[in-house]
């Protein structure tokens, strides 16, 4: 099956004047298939977000391609462009900005339905933004479509975004960090009508999020991919990178989240890492990004050369000269 | 078990939708000062457009009673021609709040439309519009329009206004450039992009909807602008003075030296105190409208 | 009723009521909240957005922004010598006195509250004289020593200004600013929610680590589980407004009593174990404009009565030193255990 969206080597320098160029994403291949979900986690600068971006034809990547079913999308025009902007929505973190506060739901997503021609008049907007808003559980639509953003709750207002994105009937949705500012309680809810939509209509996620719990629970039938200063370092399938991760910075990020359980999260084992300061974009470290923090890095090798993702033998990729030969030896011994 | 959605509450109570009047009406309330010279501007407007039917203006001469003290009859005294002062401002005002109006008509559409496109699109056409910008910002406009003067009889209001309007876009259009830079950063407009909602959508039913206070404090300031840009030309001589206005009252009673005695201070106090109130009302006003266009802001807490 | 726990108590809070103003009436953001604080534990305050765990926070140390007031209930602190008084009656000397030397409050907005123009030297050198404290030469030996207890390099960091620091790093300054005057008390309010994963876990030691050593009892408050199940003795589970169960970790976590804490735990993701189903709590919290009859939580409760909402549950004790109020605890106790799970 083809991927239905390829980012191919896709790279993003931002331009701070005065000869600072902050890089922000570096050469980062990752595909989706279609009906597939793919999480992208990562602390904060890691480039996670500019990747979404750059997934969802918002921002333009400065080296490299983004392809939507194999075409690039920076050169379509015309019905092939339209096919793709359709194809390929958007959701936002923050309910509060996300929704345009002087539109009242009606007029937010009926917007696009009589845009693209969706619907024939008044009245059939009317029935399909019903449709919609009860496909992510906001009932009774009735009472919700004559309202202002400011009046719903966050969690009500994040499901109207998703609304949104899917009056367009997309194929693939770019979701950062889209549950984040949600209460915990509300969170579950908003994450299980997500995987219905995956598993009934198909569509594909790039689900980004710094909470690994989440991104687990989430793609554990699909894939995760780590960034570290705009770099995948490892991606896999959910159950190799969280149950046998091989970079040391997705084992040591593994080791440190808290657990709900006391027994558990009391005698976990942490990973102590070499340094507590994270190195500025603006001044990456030489060879492998990650080697003043690593464990167990190598002098002469993680300093001097820059890993490449390499595939191991469980399937997934790693950036990691040690993890890598570590695999090598295992699988000839 | 717990899996069925249950109505979620919503965030905040919201009043019921009474009479859109009576809505807008409360809602202008809150800002007392704004308020205050909301019913200010509403006042000026009803006595320029209504007063002239009920006051009527003196024209004939009366030399017995040249600068004549206030009285009841003549509550701000009367001219150089023993003319009644009043009933010259319930005149006078018509025309120059017209030309004021329209003119802020004129530079607000060119300014919105330009610089929203300018904003949103960028680039090349940006560059473009800026420039076009600063060269008519860099003209000097009453020499301009002495010479203009000469060519076209600048008699028609109309042509005044559209003149004003041509040459008072410059400044309007980066103000509204820069707030809508700013807009176009809001993620809902990210969203919708990627909606495919298209240019002319995204400027008209998203961006500028926002902006609708910015607007109206840019089309006041237009309107302040075209106002002393008016008694500008009266007093320069470059437009005929054939009507009633409160500009011309200034002109004639600068001209008559009435600044310099006490008796006829009155006369040239009189328009420029109208003008000068009538601008602080709009403005006042302006602060109102605020919150009447955002609903955010009208959340109880 | 006071749980029975370990070590004195030196924390009464009885019957607090708080409210906010706003235009459609007071906001009841504290309903009658009670509880005890001991000698050197570390108690979780629980809940979402609105439920009043940070409002608790503050009025405790009298923070309240203007627009909110105590309006009933008591706040009695026992010093180390045994006196005791109502903390909301305290006059400004005697509050001043109080705060930062007996209970030292670390707030999720103070990243932003210091002086961008003092080094990090000076804000402990003012904080110190403001608290009369005057022996320059000893604040600095002070400061020094805090400084390389929530391991910052003293010598780098003390002659710093604010923004030459990390967001972590300040984190670290803000925590061992509260403990200049040794205080008792720490209040912390979402010690490590703006936090990346790596500096979270380094805070988290950081805290465990000095509250062993110099033995403060701490109330942190969290809309994160995960933080409780890592640090706290005990957890106070918050809703509308009230403390809806209290209870020592374990039992909160292994053995919750009120539905509300068990359909928390049930929402929250786990990193350990296989694929988990995660159930969310339907609604949203209630409205605290005024005073409704029942359970704040039966709208949205799965075991919710007739009598839930008509009549106040009372507090229970389901054990030792595990509170709660709700009319069929027992058969929320009667669910899965979740120690047995996963």
């Amino acid at each position: 099956m083809a991927p239905l969206l390829t980012l191919d080597g896709i790279t993003q320098v931002f331009n701070l004047g005065q000869n600072r160029r902050v890089r922000a994403v570096e050469e980062v291949s990752l595909s989706v298939d279609p009906g597939e979900i793919l999480c992208v986690v990562g602390e904060s600068g890691c480039g996670k977000s500019t990747t979404g971006r750059m997934a969802a034809g918002l921002l333009r990547p400065s080296g490299g391609r983004v392809l939507f079913q194999g075409s690039d999308i920076w050169q379509l025009k015309g019905d092939a462009y339209n096919t793709y902007r359709r194809a390929v929505q958007i959701v936002h973190q923050d309910p509060y900005s996300s929704l345009n506060p002087v539109r009242t739901i009606f007029q937010a997503l009926s917007a696009p339905l009589y845009r693209h021609n969706l619907v024939k008049d008044q009245a059939e907007a009317r029935r399909r933004v019903v449709e919609l808003l009860e496909l992510v559980d906001l009932t009774p639509a009735h009472e919700i479509l004559g309202k202002y953003p400011h009046q719903l709750s966050g969690g009500q207002r994040q499901r109207v975004s998703i609304a949104r994105a899917l009056t367009v009937q997309p194929q693939f949705i770019v979701a950062d960090e889209a549950v984040s500012m949600v209460d915990v309680s509300i969170r579950a809810s908003l994450l299980n009508m997500l995987f219905r939509l995956n598993k009934q209509l198909g569509v594909s996620f790039l689900f980004i999020t710094h909470d690994l719990a989440l991104a687990k629970h989430f793609a554990w039938q699909g894939r995760i991919a780590v960034m570290y200063l705009g770099r995948v370092v490892e991606v896999g399938p959910t159950t190799q990178v969280i149950n046998s991760p091989s970079h040391p910075y997705t084992k040591a990020l593994l080791s440190a989240i808290p657990e709900p359980d006391p027994e558990v999260t009391r005698s976990k084992q942490r990973i102590e890492l070499r340094s507590l300061e994270i190195p500025s974009l603006l001044r990456l470290p030489s060879g492998c990004a990650f080697h003043p923090r690593c464990p167990v890095w190598e002098e002469g090798l993680c300093d001097t050369q820059r890993p490449p993702l390499k595939e191991l033998p469980g399937g997934q990729l790693v950036a990691c000269h040690v993890a890598a030969r570590k695999d090598d030896l295992e699988g000839v011994g | 078990m717990a899996q069925l959605a249950r109505k979620d509450e919503p965030g905040q109570a919201e009043t019921p939708q009474s009479n859109g009047a009576i809505r807008f009406l409360r809602l202008m309330r809150r800002n007392r000062v704004g308020f205050v010279g909301f019913l200010f501007v509403i006042a000026v407007l009803l006595l320029v457009l209504v007063g002239p039917l009920v006051v009527e203006l003196d024209t004939k001469t009366h030399v017995d009673r040249i600068y004549a003290a206030p009285s009841w009859e003549h509550p701000f005294g009367t001219d150089h021609q023993g003319r009644d002062v009043w009933a010259q401002i319930v005149h006078g005002g018509r025309e120059i709040i017209f030309v004021a109006a329209l003119t802020a008509v004129i530079a607000t559409s060119i300014a919105i439309t330009l610089g929203s496109l300018s904003a949103f699109v960028g680039g090349k056409v940006d560059a473009l519009l800026l420039g076009a910008a600063d060269v008519v910002l860099t003209i000097p406009q009453f020499p301009l329009l002495a010479v203009l003067a000469g060519f076209i009889k600048l008699s028609n209001t109309t042509s005044i206004a559209i003149i004003l309007g041509l040459l008072d876009w410059p400044v309007l259009l980066r103000a509204v450039r820069s707030q809508v830079l700013s807009i176009r950063e809001r993620e809902y407009v990210q969203a919708v992009q990627s909606l495919g909602l298209g240019t002319g959508h995204i400027i008209f039913r998203e961006i500028l909807p926002n902006m609708l206070s910015y607007i109206t404090i840019t089309f006041i300031l237009g309107m302040t602008g075209a106002m002393y840009a008016q008694v500008g030309l009266i007093l320069l001589g470059l437009v005929p003075m054939s009507t009633n206005n409160w500009g011309v009252m200034i002109y004639l009673a600068w001209v008559r030296g009435a600044i310099f005695f006490k008796d006829s201070i009155l006369y040239i106090l009189a328009p420029i105190g109208a003008i000068a109130l009538f601008q602080l009302a709009l403005v006042s006003t302006a602060r109102s409208l605020e919150e009447v266009f955002n609903p955010r802001l009208r959340v109880g807490e | 009723m006071p749980a029975i726990s370990k070590g004195k108590v030196i924390l009464s809070v009885r019957d607090l009521e708080a409210e906010y103003t706003s235009r459609r009436g007071a906001v009841r953001a504290l309903r009658r909240v009670s509880l005890d604080l001991h000698q050197g534990e570390v108690l979780a305050l629980i809940g979402e957005s609105g439920c009043g765990k940070s409002t608790l926070g503050f009025a405790l140390t009298r923070l309240l922004p203007s627009s909110a007031r105590v309006v009933g209930g008591s706040i009695i602190y026992r010093q180390a010598n045994g006196t005791e008084y109502d903390v909301l009656k305290l006059q400004p000397e005697s509050l001043r006195a109080f705060r930062w030397k007996e209970s030292a409050m670390m707030l999720q907005s103070a990243l932003n509250a210091f002086s961008p123009v003092r080094r990090i030297c000076d804000h402990f050198l003012d904080t110190a004289r403001a608290h009369g404290w005057n022996d320059r030469a000893a604040v600095l030996q002070k400061t020094a020593d805090l400084l390389g207890l929530v391991q910052l390099d003293a010598g780098r960091v003390s002659g710093a200004y604010p923004h030459e620091l990390s967001g972590g790093m300040r984190q670290r300054v803000l925590l061992a600013l509260a403990l200049l005057l040794e205080p008792r008390i720490l209040i912390l309010d979402e010690p490590t929610t703006a936090l990346d994963i790596l500096t979270q876990r380094t805070i988290i030691d950081l805290l465990r680590n000095l509250q062993r050593t110099l033995g403060f009892a701490m109330i942190f408050i969290s809309h994160d589980l995960s933080i409780a199940a890592e640090l706290a003795d005990r957890v106070a589970t918050m809703y509308a407004g009230r403390i809806v169960e209290i209870a020592d970790v374990y039992d909160s976590f292994y053995r919750p009593a009120h539905p509300y804490t068990h359909g928390l735990i049930r929402a929250v993701p786990r990193l350990g174990g296989n694929d988990q189903e995660l159930v969310s709590i339907p609604g949203s919290p209630p409205d605290l404009v005024g005073r409704a009859a029942g359970c704040s939580f039966h709208p949205r409760c799965p075991m919710a009565t007739d009598r839930c909402r008509k009549e106040d549950p009372p507090t229970t004790a389901v054990g030792a030193s595990h509170l709660v109020e709700c009319f069929h605890w027992e058969r929320v106790t009667s669910a899965v255990d979740f120690a047995e799970e996963g």
